[in-house]
């Protein structure tokens, strides 16, 4: 394509002679649709942003669908038997006894007592250090671990308990798991709303920014149509450009919130165990998306790629049309081309 | 090659610009269209062009009548027509060179295949030495020489030229005129609206006179 008339000349020839005039080179063809101008480099930039955006909502909402569903999982997965303390009562034998009796129903794993040491630093926060707990009622714990796809008959193990020991409470968190599954659907179900608003405006957005961009080339439509350009040939002329755009638009949007993933998740892997990453973690879960979420990052870019080339094509379908509508309608004087 | 019968046109509710036109341009003719201006010379050439339909009568050009061919043929019979656009129509960002040779292009020819055609019929207009110049650099009469060029290029059947003296001296305008007429002697069909008197007088050819939306040919 970028073959070159003749040869330079010039300079060959001894220096008395005249110099002959170079032959004038041809410049390697450019494309028919201009690579660069203010409205494709601002197309560029909106669609970079959008796919920032739109990336990382993605990552953002399946990381709290994760959290969501890890709460609800780890709540369920224990029950807790609480004993109130009693005068007469042996609070040691009572612990063990409702470990043996909440085990012998099937459906639970493992029985631990919170032992005295391990209650104390569970009041610490409150109560402070060196606390005896011989001189305040301190209930004592009993955790159950059960087989979440087969969890035991809590009703029955309720009964058991209150008969043998009756200062026993059974706590299988079913309040608690019912208001987290409650708030974790509702969480999921405003990170998918919110998926779905920055996706449409992502849309809404490619498509007006690239028919934007595509109204300063409309002479050059005009033109290709009127030197015999089929409308499939212009289209394509101005597909590839925009194909170009969007494709870097999207990969730097792309890599960008991929790499945001990324560091979040190393700055929360170094800081483990720090308040500002537990917070952190609380809040936002762990910031680590897993293969699912960088594919989902790969298939917006291929989205928003698809959807440029789209518009394009169909922007420069529909100018050719209204042209050609000129044609069939003289009245249409509005867009009327001088010839 | 093109034949109109009765044909009208108006712009919306407006008043008919072009009234009763009956003629034929016949194969190898060549002809001046001529008249005041606001005449109708413009929209005469665009109905020749097949960029507008009449509002009534009957055009046929290449055999078919205008009015029963599909959009997706229209480029294919556009091709068999070279127009020179009054405002030029050159892209800014291509050269002189990548300009004029934009119709081979969209046809889908080689670049190694047209080069030499190009270059031929750059220097023969006098833009041997702008080839590579783009278009808000060039002159308005290189730029007119650059638009004609592009008509002539894939030897068209029918040339239409819309001024195309306008903005280049008596000498250059006397060469585009022997230019039209070598194209006419290879066998294309020419029409050019003018308004220059002395470009007309120096051929004895067929002039089409519009007045007032009709149309008198002098053979």
């Amino acid at each position: 394509m970028s073959e070159h008339a003749g040869h330079a000349a010039a300079g060959d020839g001894p220096a008395n002679r005249p110099a002959r005039r170079p032959e004038m080179r041809v410049r390697p063809t450019a494309p028919i649709v201009p690579t660069a101008n203010v409205s494709g480099n601002a197309l560029m930039l909106v669609i970079a942003i959008m796919a920032f955006l739109a990336c990382l909502t993605f990552g953002a909402v399946s990381m709290v669908r994760a959290t969501a569903a890890s709460w609800q999982s780890q709540i369920s997965r224990e029950i807790t038997i609480q004993i109130k303390p009693d005068d007469g009562l042996d609070m040691e034998q009572a612990l063990k006894d409702a470990r043996d009796i909440a085990l012998a129903f099937s459906g639970t794993k493992d029985g631990t007592i919170v032992d005295r040491a391990a209650t104390a630093r569970l009041l610490e926060p409150w109560l402070g250090e060196g606390l005896d707990l011989d001189e305040l009622p301190v209930p004592r714990l009993v955790i159950v671990t059960i087989d979440e796809q087969n969890p035991p008959d809590f009703a029955a193990m309720r009964n058991a308990l209150s008969e043998s020991i009756p200062e026993a409470i059974l706590d299988d968190h079913r309040t608690w798991v019912d208001r987290l599954v409650a708030m974790a659907q509702t969480t999921a179900l405003i990170g998918t709303g919110v998926l779905v608003l920055v996706f449409s405006a992502m849309v809404l957005t490619v498509i007006f920014a690239t028919r934007g961009a595509l109204s300063g080339n409309r002479h050059i439509i005009e033109v290709l149509h009127f030197v015999g350009a089929e409308a499939g040939f212009v289209a394509s002329q101005f597909q590839k450009h925009f194909l170009k755009i969007s494709l870097k638009g999207s990969f730097a949007g792309g890599l960008l919130a991929a790499l945001f993933f990324l560091v979040a998740g190393f700055w929360q892997g170094r800081s483990i165990a720090t308040p500002e990453s537990d917070q952190a973690t609380a809040l936002f879960g762990t910031f680590s998306m897993g293969l699912a979420g960088y594919l989902g990052i790969v298939a917006t870019m291929l989205v928003i790629a698809l959807l440029t080339t789209l518009t394009a094509r169909f922007t420069v379908m529909r100018t050719i049309y209204e042209i050609d509508l000129i044609r069939s309608d003289p009245s249409r004087t509005d867009q009327l081309p001088d010839p | 090659m093109i034949h109109f019968e009765n044909v009208g046109l108006r712009y919306g509710m407006g008043p008919e610009i072009l009234r009763d036109l009956t003629f034929d341009i016949p194969r190898r003719s060549f002809q001046f269209l001529t008249g005041p201006s606001g005449a109708g010379k413009s929209t005469l050439l665009r109905l020749l062009f097949l960029s507008l339909q009449p509002t009534r009568g009957l055009i046929r050009s290449f055999d078919r009548e205008v009015s029963t061919i599909p959009r997706d043929e229209l480029p294919m019979l556009r091709r068999r027509i070279g127009i020179v656009f009054q405002d030029f129509r050159l892209l800014d960002h291509l050269t002189t060179y990548e300009n004029v040779a934009l119709p081979l292009r969209v046809r889908g020819k080689e670049e190694t295949s047209y080069r030499a055609d190009v270059l031929e019929l750059l220097k023969w207009v006098g833009l041997g030495e702008r080839i590579n110049v783009l278009p808000p650099v060039l002159s308005g009469g290189e730029k007119q020489r650059a638009a004609i060029a592009r008509a002539l290029i894939d030897r068209p059947e029918l040339l239409l030229a819309d001024e195309p003296t306008g903005n280049v001296d008596p000498p250059m305008a006397r060469r585009l005129l022997s230019l039209f007429l070598e194209l006419n002697r290879l066998g294309t069909a020419v029409v050019i609206a003018t308004h220059d008197l002395s470009l007309m007088d120096q051929v004895e050819a067929r002039r089409m006179i519009l007045s007032q939306g009709r149309l008198d040919v002098y053979e």
